[in-house]
């Protein structure tokens, strides 16, 4: 079998406050193998977003144990952290977060720009990722002069730039409207799918973890579900009917 | 790397064209104002220079001094007691160079239909030298017209131009207090002195002349002062003192008794203006500069609010694989940009309104490569030394922290 993506055992993460320590995960588990496509629910307060900004090795777990593509996250510099970063993983936000200046293509290619890479070479690639998104033919437009959609699917090409082993999507969806979000979800489905790309998504509408293969669901710090997303779905169905 | 760096700064920059140009403004003006105030400073301190060089250098006058009669005390030079002998005499000493013994007075002076009154000096040849003062045209008188107190005459440029006009003074015949005297020469040109006397203004003749002939004197053969020059600035206290115990001796004066001669060192005079000039240029400069610092401060405050304005996309940069010395040298770049171009520009202000003052005011003004070097230097100095913290600042924002700032 393939070494997984993320290896996590024992993850703990509190919050140092004036009121006191605040748990915020307390013991998580998780394994990711290459080609999964998993989706974390909870709602809010449990702990996804820090667990997320954990993942992307945006924040440092307090204790437990961390590997991303094998290597230590917990014990890593900040350099080193931002290099993984750069080198691993792929950020989709729910904001988009694109550089409001810059065109299309500039934001595509900008993971590059940390990596060395020459600006004709640049600008190829990310002419290729735009491609890869379908919009090829907005290279030099800006963020604001297209939908919410489309700025989503420059993010996800900007994620993709690199190659990276992981895409994280932090709420993809959460800022587009329903059709916009099947588009979106399909595509992730497809480079999932078609390209074997490991993907970990973060939501909390039912309807969109359902893209996924594979469902985690946290509360209160702890995952309390972990399986195929179908159990899942027939759970909610028979909850809802 | 470091061009896709430049043209991100160059990005940011030009979304913010206004504020750029406003902050970049600070830095202009800074340093057109420095290098203005050096202009003008050392174009100051050029001029000082340029007068002292005109009176000669490593010279002392000597003149005579006070004397007590029946108890009443008389001001200096009341007495003459110099003589045409005593410069003679001061000439056979090692450490002086040359001397010219001085009898001036003032005397009217006619040539044709032009009169000019000025002052008439009574001097020898080496009065040229001490002075060193060159001829514009003609030759100078000598030892044997000294001798024969011949009549004749060299003429400043001031009086030159007052008698003759265009026409040329040399061989011509003037008179003074009514007398003939033959133009030798005519002096070059040596404009100011250091309390503003136009030194061109002025008339030399044989001392023996000007005080058997032209002047008279109840004491025979006295002058009112003497100049003296050492052979060397070195050589000046030696001499000081040799004159001293010289003219003592030839004055008879007694061991503890005053001095009838006083001794100026013009050259140390001469000195403490040029230290003038030069702290004036100094201050000016030191002025000049704290502008420099206030445009530092405007980048520093301009910066730290692009910092702030630009939190999220720090965040987004870190995100993607910035590290944080990426973002460090992205906001200390554009702080080095703006600081060389406003400093570029001040150069050029500087420069030209330099030119410009000396053009309006006729001011003597001295731009020097030394002084764009350090004003450009300083620039770029500042423009690291403000940018520095808030670029810190944004490198060690939290990349968490940076992305949820709204």
């Amino acid at each position: 079998m393939l070494d997984p993506v993320i290896r996590i055992e024992n993850l703990h993460k509190e919050y140092i406050t004036d009121a006191g320590d605040v748990p915020v995960l307390m013991g998580v588990d998780i394994k990711v193998f290459p080609g999964e496509f998993v989706a974390i629910m909870g709602p809010s307060g449990s702990g996804k977003s820090t667990f997320m900004n954990i993942l992307g090795c945006l924040d440092v777990a307090n204790s437990g144990n961390y590997f991303l593509n094998g290597r230590d996250v917990n014990h890593q510099s900040s350099d080193e952290l931002a290099k993984l970063r750069n080198e691993v993983i792929g950020f989709v936000f729910q904001g988009f977060n694109l550089l409001p200046r810059a065109n299309l293509e500039d934001n595509v290619a900008l993971p590059l720009i940390y990596r060395g890479i020459a600006r004709t070479e640049r600008l190829q690639q990310a002419s290729n990722m735009l491609d890869k998104v379908g919009l090829g033919k907005f290279c030099k437009s800006r963020p604001n002069q297209i939908s919410g959609g489309q700025q989503q699917r420059v993010a996800i090409a900007r994620a993709l730039v690199n190659q990276p082993k992981l895409l994280l999507a932090d709420e993809p969806t959460g800022n587009l409207d329903t059709r916009t979000s099947k588009e979106i979800m399909k595509l992730f489905s497809e480079l999932n799918q078609r390209d074997g790309i490991t993907i970990v998504l973060i939501t909390h509408e039912p309807d969109i973890a359902y893209y996924a293969k594979r469902l985690v669901r946290l509360a209160d710090g702890l995952i309390v579900y972990d399986g195929p997303v179908e159990h899942a779905a027939a759970e909610h169905l028979e909850q809802t009917s | 790397m470091i061009s896709a760096m430049l043209s991100e700064a160059w990005m940011a920059m030009w979304a913010n064209r206004l504020r750029t140009i406003l902050t970049m403004l600070g830095m202009v003006i800074g340093v057109g104002a420095v290098i203005l105030m050096l202009a003008v400073g050392q174009g100051a301190q050029q001029q000082v220079q340029a007068s002292i060089a005109s009176m000669g250098s490593n010279l002392f006058i000597i003149l005579s001094g006070s004397t007590t009669s029946g108890g009443v005390r008389m001001g200096g030079g009341a007495t003459p007691t110099l003589t045409v002998a005593d410069a003679q005499s001061l000439e056979e000493l090692s450490s002086v160079a040359a001397v010219a013994p001085s009898s001036p007075g003032t005397a009217q002076l006619v040539y044709g239909p032009n009169n000019w009154s000025t002052q008439v000096i009574g001097t020898t040849p080496s009065y040229l030298q001490v002075r060193d003062w060159q001829l514009e045209a003609g030759s100078p008188f000598t030892d044997s017209d000294i001798r024969s107190t011949t009549r004749v005459a060299l003429l400043g440029k001031t009086v030159a131009l007052n008698l003759f006009g265009d026409e040329d003074p040399v061989d011509k015949t003037i008179r003074i207090k009514n007398s003939p005297y033959v133009v030798l020469g005519v002096l070059a040109g040596k404009g100011q002195s250091l309390d503003g006397r136009d030194q061109d203004d002025t008339v030399l003749v044989p001392v023996t002349t000007a005080q058997r002939k032209l002047f008279g004197s109840q004491f025979g053969g006295t002058v009112r002062f003497i100049m003296a020059q050492a052979k060397s600035a070195e050589d000046m206290p030696a001499a000081e003192k040799a004159i001293t115990e010289l003219l003592r001796q030839r004055h008879r004066i007694r061991d503890g008794a005053d001095n009838d001669f006083s001794i100026r060192n013009l050259t140390a005079m001469a000195n403490t203006a040029a230290e003038t000039a030069k702290v004036m240029s100094l201050m000016l400069g030191a002025i000049a500069s704290i502008s420099l610092l206030v445009g530092g401060i405007g980048i520093m405050n301009i910066m730290l609010v692009s910092v702030t304005e630009r939190t999220r996309e720090i965040g987004i940069r870190m995100a993607i694989g910035a590290r944080g010395r990426d973002i460090l040298m992205q906001f200390l770049l554009e702080a080095i940009i703006i600081s060389v171009i406003g400093c570029l520009i001040g150069v050029l202000l500087g420069v030209g309104g330099a030119y410009g003052v000396s053009g309006a005011t006729g001011m003597s003004v001295v731009v020097t490569v030394n002084s764009i070097v350090t004003a450009f230097a300083v620039a770029a100095a500042v423009g690291i030394f403000f940018g520095w913290y808030p670029a810190r600042k944004a490198s060690m924002l939290r990349p968490i922290d940076a992305l949820r700032f709204q």
